[in-house]
């Protein structure tokens, strides 16, 4: 029997279409508009003006404290405008955009950098460059780095997680980076041991990607401290807490950390990102982003600017289709629905996916038939079913003391509702208003 | 792009079960039974199901339309649900006007008073079937036995049920072994030769719907099987004791309404528990309800009462018996 975790789960069609397309380097674009956040915590700070020249990797956004992250130009080029442009979030965020310079080399020019295996720097400077170089966590919360590896003196530590798990259906760009940069992978693991005085680590992919599994086994014999885990395929797995259930049996405390039972978990992309920042002096400003649906022409995978409006990639891989209802932003599990095809892709895209009008369109809501199989599917243990009905009441302490901060919002419920009520609608709502309510208490 | 972006949260997909695929599931698992009843009992079987499905269908289409002026839900298959498992709970050859009333009184009382489909604490059937049988005794406990051959109701002659034949023999002080000499035999018994309700004529019927069922994952295995393992442990403990004063599990198990009930009625999603924990209680309080009816109560068969009486501490039990939180060590407290 593989390994999972016990409660709860989905097992949504995987819809995998991409999987065994090639990471293929995009166009470098004409104009790329980056956010200045594109990572949990303070934006940056812009250190950049209007119609200055830039270089490919300077740093145009300067880290805004200690929660937060550089932002590096991903093009050569000139700034052209400072403004606030609608991102993937659907909100109006502050955006520099720069105009490529076409005749820049550095805008084209495909370094391939050799592997390089040695790992000359110290603990304390690896974390320096992780956060000079503006690595964010790329499974999707973009939790800064470096800021994660700072583990406070005294805390016990012995695990290392690699997440490869990417349980979303249709996402690929996991996968790909696992096949195609295995070897760096490795290294960067052995980075972040460093880094973490760890000596044991475990990557855990589903078995969903046994050509990965493989070929991690492979890579990995001589290598006593790191350990690949095949998971059975269950979303969401991917989720930090079901992750660490599934691979070492530890249940991460209710409002707790994985750091709190030893362990610390970290993303494949990212650890691809740790590996170019130290071993190559790369700053993150590009990345991989599945590119797909299935109606798509030619979905595919690609290593794409930060910055490229949607609308690249989408004409990349043949243009929209008839009767396209929906754009997201991730995987359909927790993606968000995006507005238009101008937003730009961030740190945090690991997905556009595109869904027809079938698809996107919503069952009507009936009555709860108090079936149950929101609870049997939630995999925090809660009641999907009773916090909606609070949240809809408000009645906002009850839901507080049913646990509805500890929602994961992977959406398992609502997925399986068979009376399509909008649950998880409804649980965010509460969470929202719960947290402006403890909030105003303290 | 001609039509305009939905923009919704996530999750952007959804899993192809809907409630309608549910009921309509239920009505499927239900067919065997259905044909057993109309091979025992002939044309008085598909008169009984068809007045209860229609009425069912109608009283909640007008209380729908003229009581609460609210949106049509009959197509749901929710009160075709409601009207077949009545008809399976009644004698044939009940009188129709009968018939109406228990359906009146499932539909009206038992689910749409309570607010519609989802929000009834008791399953209606079970609510219909029991008004029927503490109003009109004599009527609902004239059980037309098996006649070879039947073509009208009027052949029909009435007998009593295996498990009324022990209860009556007992309590005339007669001993299982001159009780068993009449009964019909067990493999009668399972596979419908015997006198009751439509529905419960044959196990095998009714088991291949549940399996049905429990393969659609309509159903998990929780009530059902707790409901007849605790009332064969707790018949068998008596019947080992004294097997001339007690009936073998096997016979509990095969007659009366137990399997019925325990696939179809006790695991009606709206009155039954959430959780696999509280599945389990409930499905062991059915089973003691039942078996201490059967053996010192009046009536000779309590699958009914058992059921609507664990329907009503289903809210308690959803309430004390939550699934247990990720990441919380203790057992969540009660509040």
């Amino acid at each position: 029997m593989l390994k999972t975790f016990p409660k709860g789960g989905i097992h949504p069609p995987e819809n995998k279409i991409t999987s065994s397309k090639e990471i293929k380097r995009m166009t470098v674009p004409k104009v790329v508009t980056v956010p200045i956040a594109q990572h949990i915590g303070i934006p940056a700070e812009i250190v950049v003006d209007r119609k200055d020249k830039v270089e490919i990797g300077q740093v145009i956004a300067k880290s805004g404290g200690f929660v937060s992250s550089n932002i590096h130009s991903p093009v050569a080029g000139t700034v052209t405008k400072i403004d606030q442009i609608i991102d993937t979030s659907g909100y109006k965020k502050q955006c520099i955009v720069i105009r490529t310079d076409a005749k820049n080399e550095t805008n084209f020019e495909e370094k391939e950098y050799p592997l390089i295996t040695e790992i000359q720097l110290e603990p304390k400077e690896i974390v320096q460059r992780i956060s000079d170089y503006g690595v964010v966590g790329l499974g999707g919360a973009t939790f800064p780095s470096h800021v994660k590896l700072n583990v406070k003196e005294g805390v016990e530590l012995d695990y290392l997680l690699i997440n490869g798990v990417e349980c979303e259906p249709y996402l690929t760009a996991d996968h790909r980076l696992m096949l195609e940069k295995t070897a760096e992978i490795i290294v960067g693991i052995k980075i972040l041991m460093k880094a973490l005085h760890i000596s044991k680590a475990v990557i855990g992919i589903e078995n969903n990607k046994k050509d990965a599994i493989k070929q991690f086994k492979e890579l990995t014999k001589e290598e006593s401290g790191i350990q690949v885990a095949a998971l059975q395929v269950k979303y969401p797995q991917g989720g930090e807490k079901q992750l660490v259930r599934a691979i070492l049996g530890r249940e991460v405390p209710k409002n707790g950390l994985p750091l709190d039972v030893g362990v610390i978990v970290n993303n494949v992309g990212t650890v691809f990102a740790v590996y170019e920042a130290v071993q190559h002096n790369k700053p993150l400003m590009e990345r991989v982003v599945t590119v797909t649906g299935k109606k798509m022409e030619n979905p595919s995978n690609f290593w794409v600017k930060i910055g490229t409006p949607i609308k690249d990639l989408i004409a990349e891989v043949g243009g929209l289709p008839e009767g396209t209802r929906k754009l997201v932003n991730g995987g359909p599990m927790m993606g968000k629905a995006i507005k238009n095809t101008d937003v730009p892709v961030t740190k945090g895209t690991s997905g556009i996916l595109v869904i027809s009008e079938e698809e996107a369109s919503r069952g009507k809501a009936e009555n709860c038939i108090r079936c149950g199989e929101c609870v049997t599917v939630c995999p925090m243990g809660l009641e999907p079913h009773l916090l909606m009905n609070l949240s809809e009441k408000g009645m906002y302490e009850k839901a507080a003391a049913e646990d509805i901060m500890t929602c994961i919002e992977c959406g398992s419920c609502s997925y399986v509702c068979p009376s399509h009520r909008p649950l998880l609608d409804y649980i965010r709502f509460g969470k929202s208003i719960v947290k402006k309510l403890e909030t105003s208490k303290n | 792009m001609s039509q305009p972006i939905i923009i919704s949260a996530s999750p952007h997909v959804h899993s192809a079960k809907t409630s309608k695929k549910v009921m309509y599931d239920v009505v499927i698992a239900l067919i065997p039974a259905f044909l057993v009843s109309l091979y025992v009992f002939g044309i008085s079987a598909l008169i009984l199901t068809a007045v209860a499905v229609a009425s069912c269908l109608l009283f909640e289409y007008l209380i729908q339309k003229y009581l609460l002026k609210s949106e049509i839900t009959i197509g749901d298959g929710s009160a075709l649900i409601t009207g077949i498992l009545l008809a399976f709970n009644l004698p044939a050859g009940l009188p129709i006007w009968m018939i109406l009333v228990g359906s009146l009184v499932a539909i009206g009382i038992g689910k749409m008073s309570f607010g519609g489909l989802g929000f009834n604490i008791f399953n209606p059937a079970l609510v219909g079937r029991v008004f029927l049988l503490v109003s009109f005794p004599v009527q609902m406990t004239m059980w037309p036995t098996a006649v070879e051959n039947n073509t009208s109701i009027a052949d029909a002659v009435t007998g009593a049920t295996p498990l009324g034949m022990i209860k009556e023999g007992l309590m005339f002080g007669d001993t299982m072994t001159n009780i068993s000499a009449n009964l019909p035999s067990n493999m009668e018994m399972f596979l419908g030769i015997s006198g009751g309700s439509i529905g419960e004529m044959s196990a095998l019927a009714l088991l291949l719907g549940g399996i049905y069922l429990l393969a659609r994952k309509v159903i998990t295995w929780h009530i059902p099987v707790t409901i007849l393992v605790t009332m064969a442990v707790m018949t068998g403990v008596f019947w080992v004791i004294d097997p001339e004063s007690y009936a073998s599990p096997l016979i509990h198990i095969l007659s009366g309404g137990a399997i019925l009930g325990a696939f179809y009625m006790a695991t009606d999603m709206v009155t039954s528990p959430m959780t696999r924990k509280g599945m389990l209680i409930f499905a062991v309080g059915i089973a003691v309800i039942t078996v201490v009816i059967r053996l010192f109560g009046a009536y000779p068969e309590g699958v009914s009462f058992a059921i609507l009486i664990m329907n009503a501490f289903v809210p308690l039990i959803n309430t004390y018996f939550k699934p247990r939180r990720f990441g919380s060590k203790i057992k969540s407290k009660i509040v």
